[in-house]
């Protein structure tokens, strides 16, 4: 039974990877550039919701609208200040430097405000959660809810990808901007809709991040960030049914190898795992190979 | 490259050498700049190792730090163990040894699984290693007595030590008292010697075939150049470097621990930015951005609480003006110009 637990728990946490890697994925694909500065979007969205639910009394459901609409513009507004004058610069390395300095310009704009203090977050979900087998079996109402709304997310971008026309144009972008442009896409529009879109999951997931973990401090979408980040690769980046199954995988794992093996050596068996799914498959369980040609 | 670039980089480094010495002798470097002499130096090693790595051998590697984990913990081990048997000249020389050989090692082992990969799967999974280096350290606990050496991965009591034994590795807390064997000028001499070694390894003809490697391996193949031969010589001589500055850090700190603030992604990505705002495969670049960027937040200390935030800046600033095409551009307009005028 207390297996049963520790896999559900790690179900949520891996939904919650698979969120961020989401987003990850999402802009790597388009805009092929590793947006570093993704975890530190997660920690605003946390601020924000803190700020906003602190001052109207725990009223947390405006305090994620908010979250989501100001991380939303944050996005666009780092994609066009920092990211799309780089675009087609001589070395892909150029972005990725700016991306830490986003990176660490957010980080330090919230220990300006914020302080270094960990602040202690009240839950968004104020459900109780069920109870299964005489009590022996308890799930958490933001255990549920977050692999319900990972399910949500997952479904909702599949059909917006497939059947919209941003959609469609995200992927010809993401297959080739050139011929994307001629074929009428406004390239920088769309890469702009993709950070829109990544930033927005960004702040839920950081709902429902600091909810499970109700510590918040300006590092703390470091280390999920980065873990996504894994998680994006082991699904193979750039797909988004991949970022999913990389998550729960990575999530699944990270608690099992905590509660059975080590919680020291928990982080090592996370990375260990990606090494050798990528060293069987190396683009990832559900990457594209593509051949390389002369 | 010219004649006598090489010469210029060894002169810069020798003259900045002398101009802290002098200042330092004549009272004018306060003790917390000094203390900052060696941490500079030993991170223009470091970035001197990763633009190796990716500048001439072009893989990117954002888990560099792992290796200077390595090199560090190894040798301050080694230093620990004989404080009382060796000379100091003597332990601290082959402390070097021993962390540039076991730095080199793990280079290696990694290098085999990591250099399979491409691009962004392979700076990935360098990052994972190290992780899995910094995380694997940490859960270490080493101690010494008359019966010979204990190991665990649990806890310090699980050793079963004899009252007198000698706990080297504590786990989390890492090594305490290693011999502060470090200074500034052992430091500029390492400096030197891994400036000889790479730059001399880019012009040489193994050099050569590494960078026919990068431009296109494909290309480099073809003409009889054993790719993965000259990836892995590449890579060990990057991580053997990085070793090489983990020695300096170990025997210049109280305690070592495997901490993410030194050894962690961060760290390795602050080295990264060293690298590319040096600008890439610019060896003599990488140490003056390494020493100036060490010393920026350190020198903006008056700012206090603002002074990451105008390094954030900085960077941003920085990276916009030198690498974006249309400030490029802009640029080359405005110096023709300037020239008609």
């Amino acid at each position: 039974m207390s297996f049963l637990t520790y896999l559900i728990s790690g179900l949520s946490l891996g939904s919650i990877y698979a969120i961020i890697a989401l987003g990850y994925t999402m802009v790597y694909g388009i805009a092929k550039m590793l947006n570093f500065a993704h975890g530190d979007f997660i920690m605003v969205g946390c601020y924000i919701i803190f700020s906003v639910s602190g001052a109207l009394a725990g009223n947390s459901l405006v305090g994620i609208v908010v979250a989501i609409i100001l991380c939303t513009l944050l996005g666009i507004t780092t994609e066009f200040v920092a990211y799309r004058p780089l675009r087609g610069a001589a070395s892909p390395l150029a972005v990725l430097i700016t991306a830490i300095g986003v990176s660490y310009f957010l980080e330090n704009v919230a220990l300006l405000i914020f302080g270094a203090d960990i602040k202690s977050f009240t839950s968004v979900i104020k459900w109780e959660g069920l109870t299964f087998a005489d009590g022996q079996l308890r799930i958490q109402g933001v255990t549920i809810v977050t692999i319900l709304v990972s399910l949500l997310v997952l479904l909702v971008l599949q059909t917006f990808i497939k059947r919209t026309k941003q959609g469609q144009a995200m992927l010809a972008v993401a297959e080739d901007k050139g011929a994307a442009a001629l074929m009428g896409i406004n390239v920088n529009q769309t890469i702009m809709l993709t950070f829109a879109i990544g930033s927005a999951l960004a702040a839920i997931a950081g709902a429902l991040l600091c909810s499970a973990y109700p510590s918040l401090s300006p590092y703390t979408g470091a280390m999920p960030g980065i873990k996504a980040f894994v998680a994006a690769v082991l699904g193979g980046i750039g797909s988004i049914p991949g970022a999913m199954i990389g998550g729960l995988l990575l999530g699944i794992v990270e608690i099992l190898s905590k509660t059975y093996i080590s919680s020291q050596l928990s982080d090592a068996i996370v990375f260990g795992i990606l090494v050798i799914v990528l060293l069987v498959r190396p683009t990832g369980i559900l990457g594209k190979v593509i051949q390389e040609k002369v | 490259m010219k004649k006598h670039d090489n010469l210029i980089t060894y002169a810069v480094v020798i003259a900045a050498y002398a101009v802290f010495q002098i200042l330092a002798a004549t009272g004018n470097l306060s003790s917390h700049m000094k203390g900052l002499l060696v941490p500079m130096t030993y991170y223009a090693v470091i970035a001197v190792a990763l633009n190796l790595c990716v500048g001439i051998l072009g893989e990117l590697s954002i888990g560099h730090c792992g290796f200077m984990c390595i090199g560090a913990f190894t040798s301050a081990f080694f230093s620990k163990l004989t404080e009382e048997s060796l000379p100091g000249p003597l332990r601290f020389f082959l402390a070097f040894v021993i962390g540039i050989a076991f730095a080199a090692l793990f280079g290696f082992l990694i290098g085999i699984p990591v250099l399979r990969l491409k691009g962004d799967y392979l700076a990935i999974v360098t990052l994972a290693f190290g992780e899995i280096i910094k995380n694997v350290i940490n859960a270490f606990y080493i101690g010494v007595d008359s019966k010979g050496f204990h190991f665990s991965l649990k806890n310090s009591m699980e050793l079963g030590m004899e009252k007198e034994g000698n706990l080297i590795v504590n786990g989390a807390m890492g090594i305490t008292g290693t011999p502060h064997d470090s200074n500034f000028t052992v430091a500029i001499v390492v400096l030197l010697i891994s400036l000889f070694v790479v730059l001399n390894l880019v012009k040489s003809r193994d050099g050569r075939a590494i960078m026919a490697v990068r431009d296109n391996n494909i290309a480099a193949e073809a003409t009889g150049i054993n790719v993965t031969r000259y990836k892995m010589m590449a890579f060990v001589i990057s991580a053997a470097i990085a070793g090489a500055a983990g020695v300096l850090f170990s025997h210049n700190i109280t305690t070592l621990t495997a901490s993410s603030q030194y050894f962690g992604f961060n760290a390795s990505i602050m080295i990264l930015v060293y690298v590319v705002l040096g600008g890439i495969g610019n060896i003599r670049g990488s140490v003056i951005a390494a020493c100036v960027l060490y010393l920026l937040p350190e020198l903006l200390r008056g700012l206090n609480t603002y002074r990451m935030l105008i390094y954030s800046i900085v960077l941003i600033v920085m990276m916009i003006v030198n690498w974006s095409p249309k400030v490029i551009e802009w640029r080359k307009r405005v110096t023709s110009s300037l020239r008609r005028a």
